[in-house]
């Protein structure tokens, strides 16, 4: 009986989840603009995505930053990483609080105050202009901070004997670094970027403040959406949606075999 | 890994400081210096008329938001928690997965199923029921943020009851309490960090959002979120006013933050949204 009743249950969030997506995904095969009707299965929407030249410009801006935020992000994020962990615990707390700053601060008001810091800078500064630029430094900081948090606990968990044993052995620190540390926190390293590179790609509220005329994805779909979103645009976040499934599948079921490896011996 | 590592922390302290703290001392500056100088009248002005009134509205609606969601959201995380290998992993996965769409999309998809002439209403009238009256309401854009943040209620609330050693929950069985006492007794007081945390991350983002009431409310109402957007993109000079309401903001910010590290001592608290 309270099985039946936490399915059921599970079952209506579930649906409430998942219906706008559902319908969503459904429609961008609609064989006419209407989100409502059916007017028959086509794939005029998707055909009609690869030669929009806006949503491409878009989304190719959208992928760079991405990819160059969360390179550097994942960067100072490491370099902090083994800063913080090695510094006395006081120093260390004020940072971990400063660290957290971007991450509870309400979107609006870190782009907001990014507007103003690169509004200023761009006065102070002639070549600077509001755009590709200020949206990568913008993207940088609020994506270091995850990747601090995803790095530090591996660095915890590390015997730190390890290290010095290489260096007893006649390692150089950075060669030991390289072959006793990195490979240790690799995993945390590894996920730090990945949230970095989704969280940048799909960034809007800060975007919109600091990109100046530039549009990256998400700021076209805001524009979209005061007038009408295209179904094109369902159609490419119907493909996102698929590509990040099959991607989260793969993940799940390799750490599920691994887990399994683990119980076998 | 010594003391001498530590240098390396001074870039990333250079950066903090460059675009964390100086954007955050500019709003602070804005927010109480105007053309002549040091003055009140920015942060009084929020005190009155429109700003207290969106700013009323925003705090009202986000906590009634984050009521449901923890409502909601509660026994979303038990049930998870309590479900074994494959199906557990299974389901945390089926609550994060709609992060990854974007949420503007998202919250448009959902205006397009509660409009007036939207799906849900066809389909009623195609049954012979009456329609709903959603669109354009309070109560439509609580819902959207309830759509768009009961992850972020589920999630850490979820991570909190996986670290409930079973134990406890064997010992207070042993002892003689039956379910639900075990739940009110233990479950629910070791529950209370990622209620708190879940609190707070609805709690914020749903106060400051922006957009939401635009779709769902038909902007009829400007939420905190919109206010501040108008001020700074779209009236002339409005960024002083527009910097008092955003400082209003980071005291709200300050105030959860405090909560949650009176709450939460541990130092690993880096699971909060993986």
């Amino acid at each position: 009986m309270r099985k039946i009743f936490s399915k059921l249950y599970m079952a209506i969030i579930f649906i409430f989840l998942y219906a706008p997506i559902v319908v969503m995904m459904v429609f961008s095969f609609n064989d006419s603009k209407s989100r409502v009707k059916w007017d028959g299965f086509s794939l005029r929407w998707y055909e009609s995505l690869f030669e929009d030249d806006e949503i491409f410009a878009a989304l190719t801006l959208s992928l760079e930053v991405a990819v160059i935020a969360a390179i550097c992000a994942t960067l100072i994020g490491l370099v902090a990483a083994i800063g913080l962990f090695g510094l006395n615990k006081r120093l260390k707390n004020v940072m971990m609080i400063l660290n957290s700053v971007p991450m509870i601060n309400p979107e609006i008001v870190t782009g907001v105050s990014l507007m103003l810091l690169f509004v200023a800078l761009c006065n102070l500064l002639g070549f600077l202009e509001m755009g590709f630029t200020t949206l990568v430094l913008a993207h940088i900081t609020f994506c270091v901070p995850y990747v601090v948090l995803n790095i530090l606990p591996k660095l915890r968990q590390m015997n730190p004997h390890l290290y010095e044993a290489a260096q007893d052995l006649g390692c150089p620190p950075v060669k030991a670094f390289c072959k006793v540390v990195l490979p240790e926190i690799m995993p945390g390293v590894f996920t730090g970027m990945m949230m970095a590179f989704t969280l940048s790609l799909d960034d809007f509220i800060i975007s919109y403040f600091v990109g100046g005329e530039t549009q990256t994805l998400p700021v076209l779909i805001y524009s979209m959406t005061k007038k009408h979103v295209k179904p094109n645009m369902f159609a490419l976040t119907s493909l996102f949606f698929a590509v990040i499934l099959v991607l989260l599948l793969i993940v799940n079921i390799r750490q599920m075999r691994d887990e399994n490896k683990k119980r076998a011996f | 890994m010594n003391k001498k590592s530590s240098v390396l922390a001074a870039p990333f302290a250079l950066w903090i400081l460059i675009f964390t703290v100086v954007p955050l001392a500019l709003v602070v500056y804005f927010a109480f210096w105007g053309d002549n100088g040091f003055t009140l009248d920015f942060i009084k002005s929020i005190g009155e008329g429109e700003y207290a009134k969106s700013l009323g509205t925003s705090i009202w609606l986000g906590a009634i938001a984050t009521v449901i969601c923890l409502l909601l959201g509660y026994p979303v995380a038990y049930i998870i928690s309590r479900a074994k290998g494959i199906s557990q992993r299974t389901m945390v996965m089926l609550i994060m997965l709609p992060q990854w769409m974007n949420f503007l999309l998202r919250t448009y998809a959902l205006m397009s199923l509660l409009e007036n002439n939207g799906l849900i209403n066809t389909w009623l009238r195609d049954i012979g029921l009456d329609p709903i009256n959603i669109i354009n309401t309070r109560a439509a854009v609580v819902l959207g943020m309830v759509y768009d943040f009961l992850p972020f209620m589920v999630l850490p609330i979820y991570s909190v009851m996986t670290k409930i050693d079973h134990r406890v929950t064997e010992a207070a069985q042993d002892l003689g309490a039956n379910g639900f006492v075990v739940f009110r007794r233990v479950i629910l007081p070791l529950s209370v960090p990622g209620i708190i945390s879940g609190i707070t991350m609805v709690f914020v983002p749903a106060v400051s959002s922006f957009i939401i009431s635009r779709l769902l409310g038909g902007g009829k109402e400007m939420l905190i979120g919109d206010v501040i957007e108008m001020l700074f993109i779209q009236v002339e000079g409005g960024r002083n006013v527009g910097a008092a309401l955003s400082l209003v903001l980071m005291v709200l910010m300050l105030i959860c933050m405090t909560l949650m590290n009176h709450f939460d001592d541990s130092e690993d608290s880096g699971g909060m949204i993986a």
